[in-house]
């Protein structure tokens, strides 16, 4: 678990350097991030382009976007807050773009809709607990 | 300065206060003395040569990587098969045209309606005179180019928070900010306020530059007059004859130009990727694709869904599933492989390589990004604006209007980029239907060119977390990333290597992916010849 954290942490803190090699993107300035007050208002402008509006993923080349209903990895809301924080393969990290209430708002969304009923809440606490300590330099 | 100096500021910091007070220009020159912000390092084509006559090698991917990879390869003696997923070449280099259809992930599926000759590129679009390897084979496989306008002072820049919410010429805000800029510098200089951290000599020198390259007056005051309007346009333009003189425009107040944020988008040109000259194939990117497809159409076979890739000290073993049959499991045997699956596919596949190489082949993201191609009925950006090509930004999510720099002057339908996004925008974009998609850019776009739905006749959107044979749009390299896994990505794992875009330094470029090819295959030679 060490590693895993100290992991998180180095990939963290270099997301929140203002260089990501984007290259031929539209612009070094990425546009606004519109507000997001809620877990539905999260996953419909940030994750659904992926995993689709009814939370079923995709099936692409031998690879796939994967489904969020009935995904018995959402048993433990640890697992995809730490996925979203810090991305996974070829899934970015949104540690940076949402707060501890986005991410947690968006990880009880998903594991109370699609089907899912899970019944326990991650809270915002929760979701700050798994980010890395930053030093005052790092930031 | 009120402030003490605690302690001498790191070569970022420097770099960082030289870009804030004096421009990109000056931060790029500064890089560039300090060692810094350089070409690529194409050196010519690689001279292979002597393989052992019979020796397989098979390349997974036909876009540009896998493609000259396999040119390369087969002409110094390889027996070279490529697999393709699609029914097509090219990769991500693509061009879509009236009659194409789009269908994404989540299975919506658009028709393009464009006006025959019309084209959009989804993909990449611009090629930096730098990118000296992808032009080098586009000389040799006898595809023509022609400039690609990147930087229009004419252009438009918008922000909903400045000037009104008014879109300003990006003449008059350039002309407006840098003049403002010199002159503030030359004012510290004659208050001596920069006294101590400029030479006596350096200072008159810096101020005469700052005399020209504000564009200031006698008094070095940079304000309403000739010397302005002849940067940022007069309000009544020079004319001919007896009431031929002009009227000298009026300047924007210095605070809005400063709060605007618009400076960003003149330091985006500055940018070594952005600088002028630029080129684009002519008649679509995809002619490069087709370019290079003419030299090895021979060896590719299409309709491959690549499902295992496994290795042993005998050779490679590809599984794929034929999808032109039904999917029927197939295999290709060869001695050695490139791959230039994307990884954000590759990281799903069942792929026989070291712990340290898969390690790598998870550890990056891919970005998220939309284009919008929407074509109008006339070139109105040109018949009542003058706009001939170039770009024009915004702060809304549609990012930018970029017009076309082909086929200027003529009449009917055209089409332009009506939005270019990445990161949230981006996210946001692709996770509307195609028809919301178009209507969003309609409503911001009208922001810049109220007669954007009048002259609206169709446009497509193409988001590229949505296709099937990428799942996003190109590599998304982080520097701690690159630390940990860059050079194990980018070496021949036992009788695999890995070529693309991803394995470059250059990535999202298309010379990235020829940089990296021409690398894996150098290595892979030396490999199979028995030197490393």
């Amino acid at each position: 678990m060490r590693h895993i954290l100290l992991l998180s942490a180095l990939m963290l803190s270099s997301a929140l350097m203002p260089v990501v090699a984007y290259a031929d993107s539209a612009s070094s300035v990425e546009g606004k991030v519109q507000t997001l007050p809620d877990g539905a208002a999260v996953y419909k402008h940030v994750c659904q382009g992926c995993h689709m509006p009814d939370g079923k993923g995709a099936e692409g080349a031998g690879a796939r976007f994967p489904a969020l209903a009935g995904n018995p990895k959402l048993q433990s809301a640890e697992y995809p807050a730490y996925v979203v924080l810090n991305g996974f393969g070829g899934m970015p990290w949104f540690g940076v773009a949402l707060n501890d209430q986005q991410v947690a708002n968006v990880v009880n969304y998903v594991r109370t809709h699609f089907g899912n009923h899970y019944t326990d809440t991650l809270k915002p606490e929760d979701v700050a607990a798994m980010r890395p300590h930053l030093t005052v330099e790092d930031e | 300065m009120p402030s003490a100096h605690s302690s001498p500021p790191t070569r970022r910091q420097l770099l960082t206060r030289i870009g804030t007070l004096a421009g990109s220009a000056a931060l790029y020159q500064a890089m560039t003395s300090l060692g810094h912000a350089q070409g690529t390092d194409f050196k010519g084509p690689p001279a292979l040569g002597g393989a052992k006559k019979g020796t397989k090698v098979l390349v997974l991917g036909s876009g540009l990587s896998g493609m000259l990879s396999a040119y390369e390869l087969r002409k110094a003696g390889y027996d070279v098969q490529i697999l393709e997923f699609q029914s097509r070449s090219g990769g991500r280099n693509i061009s879509l045209r009236g009659g194409d259809t789009v269908t994404e992930l989540g299975g919506a599926t658009q028709k393009v309606g464009f006006a025959p000759g019309n084209y959009i590129n989804p993909g990449p679009w611009r090629i930096p005179y730098h990118h000296q390897g992808l032009l080098h084979y586009c000389r040799e496989f006898g595809i023509q180019l022609e400039p690609f306008i990147e930087l229009n002072h004419n252009s438009w820049l918008h922000s909903t928070g400045a000037f009104g919410g008014k879109a300003v010429r990006y003449r008059e805000f350039a002309s407006d900010f840098t003049g403002f800029t010199a002159e503030l510098i030359a004012k510290a200089i004659d208050q001596h306020k920069l006294d101590d951290l400029v030479s006596e000599d350096e200072r008159d020198h810096l101020r005469t530059a700052m005399k020209s390259w504000g564009g200031l007056g006698k008094d070095y005051t940079y304000k309403k007059g000739n010397i302005s309007s002849l940067r940022r346009g007069f309000a009544r333009p020079q004319g001919g004859g007896i009431d031929g003189a002009p009227i000298p425009s009026d300047l924007f107040a210095r605070d809005d130009v400063m709060k605007s944020g618009l400076w960003n988008w003149m330091a985006f040109h500055e940018r070594l990727d952005m600088q002028t000259t630029m080129f684009q194939p002519v008649g679509g990117m995809d002619q490069i694709g087709k370019g290079f497809t003419r030299q090895v159409k021979d060896l590719i076979t299409f309709n491959c869904k690549v499902i295992a890739l496994h290795q042993d000290q005998k050779g490679v073993t590809v599984t794929y599933n034929d999808m032109a049959n039904g999917g029927a499991v197939r295999q290709a045997q060869a001695d050695y492989c490139v791959c230039t699956i994307p990884l954000s596919v590759l990281s799903q596949l069942d792929v026989q390589v070291s712990d340290a190489m898969k390690a790598a082949i998870l550890a990056v993201p891919y970005a998220s990004s939309v284009k919008m191609g929407m074509e109008f009925k006339r070139r109105f950006w040109e018949e009542d604006d003058q706009i001939y090509g170039g770009i024009s930004f915004t702060d809304q999510q549609i990012s930018q209007i970029s017009y076309p720099s082909h086929g200027i002057f003529s009449k009917g339908p055209a089409v332009l980029l009506g939005g270019y996004m990445f990161g949230p925008a981006a996210y946001d974009f692709a996770g509307m239907p195609p028809k919301e998609r178009l209507e969003r850019a309609l409503a911001q776009g009208t922001a810049i060119h109220p007669q954007y739905r009048k002259e609206f006749s169709n446009g497509v959107s193409f988001a590229w977390s949505r296709v099937p044979w990428t799942l996003g749009c190109c590599s998304m390299w982080t520097e701690e990333a690159r630390k940990t896994h860059y050079k194990t990505l980018c070496s021949v794992d036992n009788r695999v290597v890995l070529a693309g875009e991803h394995a470059s330094y250059i990535g999202c470029w298309q010379e990235g992916a020829i940089l990296s090819a021409l690398d894996a295959v150098t290595r892979l030679h030396k490999r199979a010849l028995g030197a490393a």
